[in-house]
Order: C-alpha cells, then structure tokens, then sequence
C-alpha cells in the first residue's frame, strides 16, 4: 500500500520495498528475503564498494541539507468531485470520503495451505526426494515467515487508517497469521507413506470434424398393386390350419426319409408315378366321387327291394303255423363268374353288408380259372373287388381281426392271401410247389388266432389228407404239418399185399369256439374225426357219421359240445361230441352241399341241397322236420353249393354251381324267439340258447341211455 | 327313402390309395362311369371342373352347360353351409329329388360328378 514507492529514498532496505510490490508477490519474495537473513553483513560490505559511475558527488554540506517530504496516501488520481444525490435534503452532495487505493499490479496465487490435504501430500513428496536438504530448509521457512509476518503487520498499524478498504487487506493478513499460527501449533507428524493413486489419469478429448449432413432423393417408379379381397369363413379358416399341419408333418417325414439311401430311390419312383399321373386325364380323380354315385344309382335302381330288406315282414306268417318263407332279395352275377360254381361264401367280419364269393368248379372233369369276387349289398350290379386266379377256388375265410385279409384255397392245392387293401390283383401270400402246398384240392382253411410271436397264421385241410398250419411271416408263408390223416379200418390189401388208401381226405374241417386245440375234420369217408393240434399221430374220437363225403362239419355258436355234419349221402347230422352216435338225422332227399347254424339262435340252422332247395330248421319248434323248404335257384336245374347267416341281419346268401349268389330275407316265423309271457321277462342270452338246446338234447339223451 | 346306408359297420368305399399306374385307374374310372350311364333310369352323366365348366358329359351341350353352372353354385352353397356349421364336417354327396328326376352331385376335391336319373322308370 505504498502507491509512492518510487519516490521512496534508494536506502531504504531493500526489504521494505519488496514488501511494497503488493500482496500477490509476496511469496516470491520469501527467497530473497531467506537470502537478506542468512548473510545480510555481507551484503552489506558489497554495497559499500560498488557505486554507480555517475553517482553525484556531494559535498557534507550538502549531504547535510534537510530535506522535508509529507507522504500522503492519497491517491492523486482519484476523483474528488464525486456526488451522490442525498434523499434527506433532496440536493447532490459531494462525497469526500474516496477510495484512494490503486491497484498496480495483481496476481493470482497458487498457493495451498500447508496443512491441507494436498499441501501435505506435496510436502511429502518433497520430503520424499530429498529428506535431509529439506529437513534444514522446512525450519529456514518456518523462521522466515514469522519473521515476515511480523514485519508486515508493523506498516500495517503504522498506516492503519479507518478506510473500509483497508479491512480486507487486514482480513487477509489475518487469515495468513492464523494459517502460520495452526502451522506453528500443529507439530509435525512423520508422513504415511500413501498408496500411488491408480485412478489418477488424464483424460484427453478432442472434438472431430463433423461431416456436413447433406438430403439427396429421387423419385422412383411405384410397385404395381392390386386390390384383394375374401371372405374368411370359420371352415377356411380351420382349412387353412389343417393344410399348414400336414405340411409340417410332411416335412419332418422328409427329413427323417432323408436319413437312408433307399428310401430316397422309393420316393423317385413315387415321384415318377405321381408325375404319370399328372399326366393322365384328370378323370381319375373322380374315382371316388364315381364309386358314390354307383352306389347311389343301385340304391335308387332297387330302391324297392333295399326297402325290403329293411322293413318288409311276410304278413302271412301269422296265419301259417309254423313254416316261413325266404324273400329274395337282391342277386348277384357277374359276367366273368359265368359258368363258375360259388364254391365259397363269406360274410365280412367287419363290414356286414360285404361278402366274399370264392368261384370254381365241383366238376373234376372241367377244372378251368378261379374268381374271388366281393360284393356289397349296397351295389348288387357290380362287385367291389375281383381277383381272379388260375386255378379255381375251393374255400376262402376272412379274418376276424383283419377283415381285409382273405385266404383262400385252390383246386391245384395251393393256398393263397389276398390283402384287399392293395390294388394289385396279385396274392400277397401264395404258396409253392417247394413250400408244401397240398397234392389234392384244399377242401377248407380258417384262420386262427394269431400264434405267441403275433404271427398270423391259418389252417388248411385237403384230401391229401394232410392238415398244414400256415403262418405268414415277413415276406414268406411257412407250413407245419399238424396232422396226417390215416385212414383207419378202411385200409384195403392190394392183390400183391401192398396197403392201398392209407391215406385219409379231409374234405371239411371247423374248430372249437372255445377249446382252442379241438378241432373236428369231415372226410371224404364219411368218417368225422374229433383231433387236437398237439397230437398228430392220434384221434381223440372217431365218428362213424356219413356214408359219403362229409360237405361241411360245423360247432353249434351256442352250445359248446354240439355240432353238426352234412354229406352227400343226403343227410344232416347233429352230434354231441362226447356221444359217438348222432342225436338228430334229418334226411333232406338231395345231396346237401352246405349247412350252417343261425349266428341268433342255439336252435336254427339252415341246409342246402343240390335239388336247389334251401331248408331252414328250428328244432326248438320242430325237431322232425324243415320249418322252411323252399327252392331258392335261379333256375331249376341250378344246384345250390353254399349257404351262410349274415352276421347281424335276418338274411341268408345262398350261392348255385353257375355262379349265382342270391341274397333271402327270413320271414318272421324263421327267427321267431321264444314267446314273451304275461308278468316274465323275456330271457336272452348264450345261458339261455344253450338250456334251450340242451332240453331238446336230453330228450334224445335219455332215450339212448335207455336203448 | 330308405337310408339303410346308414347302418353301422356297412362297407366302405374301396380306397383310391396310391395306384400302381394312371392307366389302370383311368380305366377303372372309365369303366365304373360307362356301368353308371348303362344303368336303369340313368339319363346322363357329367364331369364338372371347380370352376363350373364341364369336362365330361353324355348330354347334350347347352343342357350340360346348364346343369353344370346351376349345380355347382348349389353345391358350393350347400358345403358353405355344412362347413359354416361345423368346419370340420365336409359336403359328401347331394340328392336332389324332384318330380321329374333325381339329380346327384358327388362332390370331389376338384370336381363334380353329376348324374341325372329318373328313378321311377
């Protein structure tokens, strides 16, 4: 606060005048004026000796000459006509009282206080470089800044004067003493060696040149469009659902057909056919929509007897006692069928209105070509397959489990399998001359139930009198011989005492419905003989039955111990299997070619003789004759071969040797069941047909035992 | 009419499964609509594509052109209406009995197969 310095005499110590350069300078100071401290006699030798070269030469009068200044702090610059205009008296007034301080020069510090974090962390770092230089140096500035303190605050009070100015200079140099003060209080502590700062790094960061945004279009031509529409009902809907999952499926089925190589080679070949198909005349694709409609025409073309069939009872019955009538219905013929004898009938197991017709021919002079023809009810005019075969059919079964397949016997003594499922006219099982197909016509085969490996397998009888067991494995069919028949007693010397017709023909043969391994076989004898599968050397009965070739043997559905035989030489027998003698003799007048029991009743059964008659009896109403005896033919001098129920409908198809087959209704008095009772319920049931049986068997039975 | 076709366990309709050769079916097809159009009552019988135009017809042009536009805008209308109420049901076949004749439409994936019988013949 010296703003005269430069008028100051040049004695004056240099100290003072560094001083007067101002506060902010103050601490560059500090090392000089360490160095007046330290060697200030010295200094003071040197200047004595070093003068200026035009340095006035005085004389001691005039260096004795008293020279009077004022100083005055008044800044000369500073305005002195200040007015403020004073409220109170309502004039200007001037002001006296003026800021008379004048700044020269100002200078921000860097300055830390000592005992701050950093200010010691510094002094750390100092001590760190050079312990002992510092040591003495740290105790100089502690000395000189006391001293220097109290040299500053002597001008101070000398020139205090009441500007308010002056207050912050005092403030300031209050803060500086206080900080000295702490300084001087706070001994000092060994510094903590400090962990170096990881995190400390400078960040840089420089700003690019940003490219100037710039807006370019053009104008193309736009995509066609088109409007659609539809409907979406809740049908396409669910359509559109179904189709996306078979593709799906499609899919995974491909890439599981990818895996094997042959596989591939099959579906080139689909491919290839599906390709032909394309090709052909899109007629083919009516094929089912065609079936329908044949089916339709029929119906519409025999409206009046499907109307028949289905509700047309023989009013007359009532008045007739106990005979009924047969009702033709709807006959089947085909043209290929001409002249073949129905050597076979089946009804499907499954479906009821579908049969199997087995064509051949009973004349051993004229054997020609087979048929297996299958119709249904629902189209009388034209069969729903045809297979034919070179040689003739004998026999044919379908099987209960897979009504698709169809075995069948032939003339030549093969057996053979249809699968109806596939489209080829071929069998898809056929046996050879190598695998053991019979010598003679097979007679008779039947399926059985499948064997312990779940093979299919069926039996077949033929007057080679061997009786094979069939089973179909993957690609072959395989025989087992079950039994030889051997023909006992009948057996006859030849002239030269060789054995001639030791062999016995099996013409027939049906199995037990529930003891699995019994099983009857007719031969062409007449001899009935009860066998077993696990024998084959021995009968376990032998029954004198006919005097001809038995036709057909059959087990009652019912009653599991009665059975019945028809022969050629006129007659049908039932049997118990336990007694050797027949029960019942019913002689029809005619050869009769067929018989078989009513799948509804223990009691009736139906008979077919060659004269083109069809007997129906029911022996519970009567047991001494043929409660229906009606000739059925086409024409009269037609023979009639075979004859079988229908499973569920009151209706019998009956087949002629020129390869007719007619379909008959049974009148009400053929299926008449036993009369309801006033106040008793009418008892159905298997309990019941066998108790009905067995009443008219008892009868028979004790009069035997009487005899 | 009798619906006996509805008993249950009846035969179905021999599966058109993959056949060994276009020919063979073709002439099974052939044969099956020759044995349709020789039957009783049979007045004729046409083939209609899903766009209503006939392909086959025993009839003469401007009575096929007829039958087959009317028909399949009936049949279209008749299997919207079972789908509409079930969409898992489909149209299998329509009869149509009049007093004159009986007109079947057995609706294929494509086509239409149409016969015209008079059934009181």
């Amino acid at each position: 606060v010296f703003p005269a310095s430069s008028k100051m005499p040049q004695k004056q110590p240099p100290r003072r005048q560094s001083i007067s350069v101002g506060r902010g300078a103050r601490k560059r100071d500090e090392d000089s004026g360490t160095d007046v401290g330290e060697g200030a006699d010295e200094w003071a030798q040197s200047k004595a000796t070093v003068r200026p070269p035009d340095q006035l030469e005085l004389t001691d009068a005039e260096l004795k000459e008293e020279f009077t200044r004022i100083l005055t702090a008044n800044n000369p610059h500073a305005p002195q006509n200040i007015v403020r205009y004073s409220f109170k008296e309502g004039t200007y007034k001037l002001i006296g009282v003026v800021n008379q301080l004048a700044v020269h020069f100002s200078q921000v510090g860097n300055l830390i206080p000592k005992d701050s974090d950093e200010g010691r962390r510094q002094h750390y770092r100092d001590e760190l470089v050079a312990v002992s230089y510092q040591g003495s140096q740290e105790s100089a500035k502690v000395v000189i800044s006391e001293t220097e303190i109290l040299e500053e605050e002597e001008p101070k009070e000398a020139e205090a004067e009441p500007e308010a100015a002056s207050q912050t200079d005092v403030l300031a140099a209050e803060a500086a003493a206080k900080v000295t003060e702490e300084e001087l209080l706070t001994p000092k502590q060994p510094k903590e060696r400090k962990l170096t700062n990881q995190f400390n790094f400078s960040e840089r960061a420089s700003q690019t040149l940003n490219n100037p945004l710039r807006d370019r279009e053009c104008q193309m031509e736009p995509p066609p469009r088109t409007n659609f529409s539809a409907t979406a009902n809740q049908w396409e809907i669910y359509d559109a659902y179904v189709e996306e999952l078979e593709k799906q499926e499609k899919t995974k089925e491909k890439e599981k057909a990818k895996m094997p190589v042959a596989k591939k080679m099959g579906k080139m070949t689909m491919r290839k056919m599906t390709s032909m198909e394309s090709q052909s005349d899109d007629i083919t694709k009516v094929t089912q929509a065609a079936k329908i409609v044949e089916r339709m025409v029929n119906q519409n073309t025999y409206d009046d007897v499907a109307q028949d069939f289905k509700y047309y009872e023989d009013a007359a019955d009532e008045y007739r006692d106990q005979e009924g009538t047969l009702l033709p219905l709807w006959k089947f013929q085909n043209d290929k069928a001409k002249r073949l004898a129905v050597t076979a009938l089946c009804w499907n197991p499954k479906y009821n209105d579908l049969f199997a017709v087995g064509h051949g021919s009973y004349d051993f002079m004229k054997q020609g070509r087979g048929l297996l023809l299958l119709y249904s009810m629902k189209n009388p005019s034209f069969p729903e397959f045809i297979f034919s075969s070179e040689s003739g059919i004998m026999c044919l079964d379908m099987h209960v489990d897979h009504p698709y397949l169809v075995v069948v016997g032939h003339y030549d003594g093969n057996v053979a399998i249809y699968n109806l499922k596939k489209p080829h006219s071929q069998p898809s099982f056929r046996s050879s001359a190598k695998s053991g197909k019979h010598m003679d016509p097979v007679w008779q085969v039947r399926w059985q139930k499948d064997d312990m490996d779940n093979n299919l397998n069926f039996f077949s009888v033929s007057s080679d009198g061997r009786i094979v067991s069939w089973t179909l494995l993957k690609s072959e069919l395989v025989h087992t011989d079950v039994i030889k028949l051997k023909a006992e007693g009948t057996a006859t010397d030849g002239p030269a005492g060789l054995q001639l017709h030791t062999v016995g023909c099996g013409t027939a043969f049906d199995f037990h419905k529930e003891i699995d391994y019994l099983f009857l076989v007719g031969t062409e004898e007449g001899k009935i003989y009860k066998c077993s599968k696990s024998y084959s050397s021995k009968f376990l009965d032998t029954y004198d039955a006919h005097n001809m070739a038995v036709d057909a043997v059959s087990w009652n559905p019912y009653h599991t111990k009665v059975f019945m035989s028809c022969s050629s030489d006129w007659t049908v027998k039932i049997w118990d299997h336990t007694i050797k003698t027949p029960m019942f003799i019913y002689d029809l007048n005619s050869a009769v070619g067929d018989v078989a029991w009513a799948p509804y009743s223990s009691t009736v059964f139906a008979a077919v003789t060659t004269n083109g008659k069809t007997h129906v009896f029911d022996l519970s109403i009567n047991k001494y004759e043929a409660i229906c005896n009606q000739p059925v033919a086409a024409k009269k001098k037609n023979k009639i071969t075979h004859v079988q129920f229908n499973p569920i409908h009151p209706i019998i198809i009956v087949g002629d040797d020129r390869g007719h087959v007619i379909c008959l209704k049974l009148s009400p008095n053929l299926r008449k069941m036993p009369k309801e009772k006033k106040g008793q319920e009418v008892q159905k049931g298997p309990a019941v047909e066998i108790a009905k049986l067995d009443k008219l068997l008892n009868l028979v039975r004790e009069v035997k035992t009487k005899t | 009419m009798t619906e006996w076709t509805n008993e249950p366990g009846l035969c179905p309709l021999r599966s058109s499964g993959p056949r060994p050769a276009g020919l063979g079916a073709q002439a099974e097809v052939e044969e099956t609509l020759k044995r349709i159009q020789s039957h009783k009552g049979v007045i004729g019988t046409m083939v209609v594509n899903a766009e209503g135009i006939p392909i086959r017809t025993t009839l003469d042009n401007s009575t096929t052109v007829q039958y087959a536009g009317l028909l399949h805008q009936l049949t279209v209308k008749a299997r919207s209406t079972v789908r509409d109420i079930d969409p898992q049901n489909d149209l299998t076949f329509l009869r149509i009995r009049s007093k004159k004749h009986e007109i079947m439409v057995a609706p294929d994936k494509e086509y239409l197969l149409i016969v015209i019988q008079n059934p009181c013949e």
